[in-house]
């Protein structure tokens, strides 16, 4: 009734073959698109751009590179939070080396120089397999942390190993720094998402995706049928790494401003976005958007109810949510082991055939 | 004799004794995946979790304390008795066997013929969800174990090689015992495997699942059991590293360290579980001291293990002793 797709005809090919083929779905992504852009902004103050809103927006990034990496390639990863501190450092450097240059430039290069270190890291992949591989990059995870500890150069010598986010704008408005904006922080950090949502749409869509898909399925097949495993794992672990800088970049410089990295980007980091995945559904992208939105919202909604509503100390609700977040796992993997994004299809289906369904 | 090399020497044996300690949290990953095929993560947990319970069996902790004064508003945190250590690790291996049988009941059941990454994933889990159950159970503050293990210099050695070198060796009587029980626990486990019924049961599993079926070996209680060995080896880990450097979530970290180790001596092999270990153990020792101190700023230790490992790999994926990975279309 709502989601119908009667009288929606495709006379071309390319209106055949675009993201969202049924009019209703695309006008909804217009819709949230305008939302988004048009409307939050101007109703948003920090608490919700920091607690809510820049989390989301920036573990969803995370989230899709990832997926890219162990949900379309089925390369699992345990080096996300690595991978995110090279991207944090290098924007950092970049940063405070050429402080007039445009904070997106600096984003997108920290981006690009997460991507090659990811290939480095992922060159083993085409010897080792599966948890194996897992496995070795947790060797990227604790080299890289180690780096960024030990290598003073990294941290420019400062006296506490920390990195701080210095003032830095884009077009004029400040984006990181303690002066800042919530709407500005909050529109730079959703620019990046939407672009790598659709970027990372159209490379799955595209040859490059297949060829991921048919090395997760099956390598040797792949392999048979022509597709390079060199060409396709790297540029996988390429264009993982490439969003996972990104956000790391992010994370450190518009969303935290100061960052220790053993803290802040230690390996639970690693399992927190590898969770995100699992949960909102390996190999999708909207899952990605679906499990950082879940994960990122799920200790804000307990906190709320456990602290603010009945008064319990925070490290019980902490505590509660550890065992929650883990029952999740288990029982999505057990109910829905392609995780939300499935139930999401699911619900689609049901309402093109509703309220009639035979 | 140069002081130098005493020192090596030194570092060797300790790391030998870090070794035996890795080798037996990667003991109870071997255990698993030999019978089940799962990639066993939770395995550190366990050895908190088991660690914990222990600790607060011994100290007549109340369960989950801290939430029954949030929700009732009552102020109870202990029993007020105490239990000897002895009696204390017979409960929490009760406990363990419990946890197993319910790990088996409510999880695994249901995954029966997944792929293994999935079940691997549903441990990372299972991980997260023993660590929020043990943090509420007993709290998460900071514990020494101690169950009359004892510690500190020992003594003889000191003086021994006083004598030897002019230099007095530094080995901590704890990683004596801990290596003494880790040799007698991986004896205890060959026997159990080669000679009793259930030990034959529990290869014939891990040989092949379905064949195993057809003879009359039943699955389910064979999974039970090796999950419950596996609490076990846990526990045994749990109390040696508890009581080195007290019960604390760093504790789950270690089963971290004993995943290179298990990719050194491959997944599927008890004795090259042992000998990952001791190289990892010895490697990282003396990869610390010769090179990481003097020259890269120190704490390699937290990665040189995964290098190893995955260096290794390269050359050699399925590791030291582990099965040749064939596989077919």
């Amino acid at each position: 009734m709502f989601y119908r797709e009667a009288g929606d005809f495709s006379t071309t090919y390319p209106q055949d073959s675009q993201t969202f083929p049924i009019k209703f779905d695309r006008w909804r992504y217009y819709a949230v698109l305008f939302v988004a852009i048009f409307v939050i902004p101007f109703m948003v103050n920090d608490y919700w751009v920091n607690s809510i809103f820049m989390p989301f927006l920036i573990y969803a990034i995370a989230a899709i590179g990832l997926n890219i990496l162990v949900g379309y390639c089925g390369q699992v990863s345990l080096g996300t939070g690595g991978f995110m501190a090279v991207g944090a450092y290098a924007c950092y450097k970049l940063m405070t080396s050429f402080p007039e240059v445009s904070m997106f430039i600096h984003v997108l290069l920290a981006g690009g120089i997460t991507a090659m270190v990811g290939v480095l890291f992922g060159l083993p992949s085409l010897r080792i397999k599966g948890f194996y591989l897992a496995v070795a990059t947790l060797a990227a995870q604790f080299f890289l942390v180690w780096l960024f500890n030990r290598v003073s150069w990294f941290y420019n010598y400062s006296a506490s190993g920390q990195i701080n986010a210095p003032e830095r704008d884009t077009f004029g408005i400040l984006i990181t720094g303690p002066n800042t904006e919530a709407w500005a922080t909050y529109l730079f950090c959703l620019i990046f998402t939407v672009l790598s949502a659709v970027v990372a749409r159209n490379l799955t869509r595209g040859s490059v995706g297949r060829q991921w898909m048919a090395i997760r399925d099956m390598d040797i097949a792949a392999e048979i049928i022509g597709v390079n495993p060199l060409k396709a794992k790297l540029t996988a672990f390429a264009v993982s790494s490439f969003f996972v800088g990104i956000s790391g970049a992010l994370f450190f410089a518009v969303y935290l401003g100061a960052v220790e990295v053993g803290e802040v980007f230690g390996i639970t980091k690693s399992f927190l976005v590898l969770f995100m995945i699992i949960i909102g559904g390996l190999g999708s992208i909207f899952g990605s958007f679906a499990g950082a939105a879940f994960l990122v919202l799920l200790p804000v909604l307990l906190k709320i109810i456990g602290v603010d509503w009945l008064g319990w100390p925070t490290d019980i609700v902490a505590h509660l949510n550890l065992v929650i977040v883990g029952g999740l796992i288990v029982v999505f993997l057990i109910a829905e082991p392609h995780g939300l994004a499935q139930l999401w299809r699911v619900a689609k289906e049901k309402l093109r055939l509703w309220p009639f369904p035979h | 004799m140069p002081e130098q090399l005493a020192f090596t020497i030194e570092v060797f044996l300790n790391g030998l004794m870090a070794g035996v300690l890795y080798a037996l949290v990667a003991l109870g990953f071997v255990l698993i995946y030999k019978a089940s095929g799962i990639f066993n993560f939770a395995q550190g947990v366990m050895a908190l979790f088991a660690a914990m319970t222990l600790y607060g069996i011994m100290n007549g902790q109340v369960p989950f304390a801290h939430l029954i004064n949030a929700i009732f508003g009552t102020d109870i945190h202990y029993f007020g008795w105490n239990i000897p250590a002895f009696a204390a690790i017979l409960l929490t291996i009760g406990v363990m066997v419990l946890l197993a049988w319910m790990v088996q009941r409510f999880i695994f059941r249901y995954l029966v013929g997944q792929e293994p990454i999935i079940l691997f994933m549903a441990t990372i889990g299972l991980a997260y969800f023993l660590e929020g159950v043990g943090d509420l159970m007993w709290g998460s503050d900071i514990k020494t174990l101690d169950v009359g293990l004892p510690q500190g210099i020992n003594i003889a050695i000191d003086e021994t090689t006083y004598g030897w070198f002019g230099y007095g060796f530094f080995i901590d009587n704890l990683d004596i015992v801990a290596s003494v029980v880790a040799i007698i626990l991986v004896a205890a486990l060959v026997m159990f495997a080669q000679y009793t019924k259930q030990g034959r049961a529990m290869r014939a599993v891990a040989d092949d699942h379905q064949a195993a079926l057809s003879v009359g070996v039943s699955l389910n209680f064979i999974w039970i059991l090796v999950w419950s060995l596996a609490g076990f080896v846990a526990l045994v880990a749990g109390i040696m590293w508890g009581a080195k450097s007290g019960v604390q979530f760093s504790l789950s970290l270690i089963a971290l360290k004993a995943l290179p180790v298990l990719m050194l001596g491959g997944f599927t092999s008890i004795p090259g579980a042992i000998i990952g270990g001791l190289i990892i153990g010895v490697g990282e020792k003396l990869f610390e001291f010769l090179i990481g101190a003097p020259y890269l700023g120190g704490a390699t230790e937290n990665w040189f293990a995964y290098m190893l490992a995955l260096l290794f790999l390269v050359f050699r994926p399925q590791g030291l002793f582990g099965e040749k990975i064939i596989e077919r279309v």
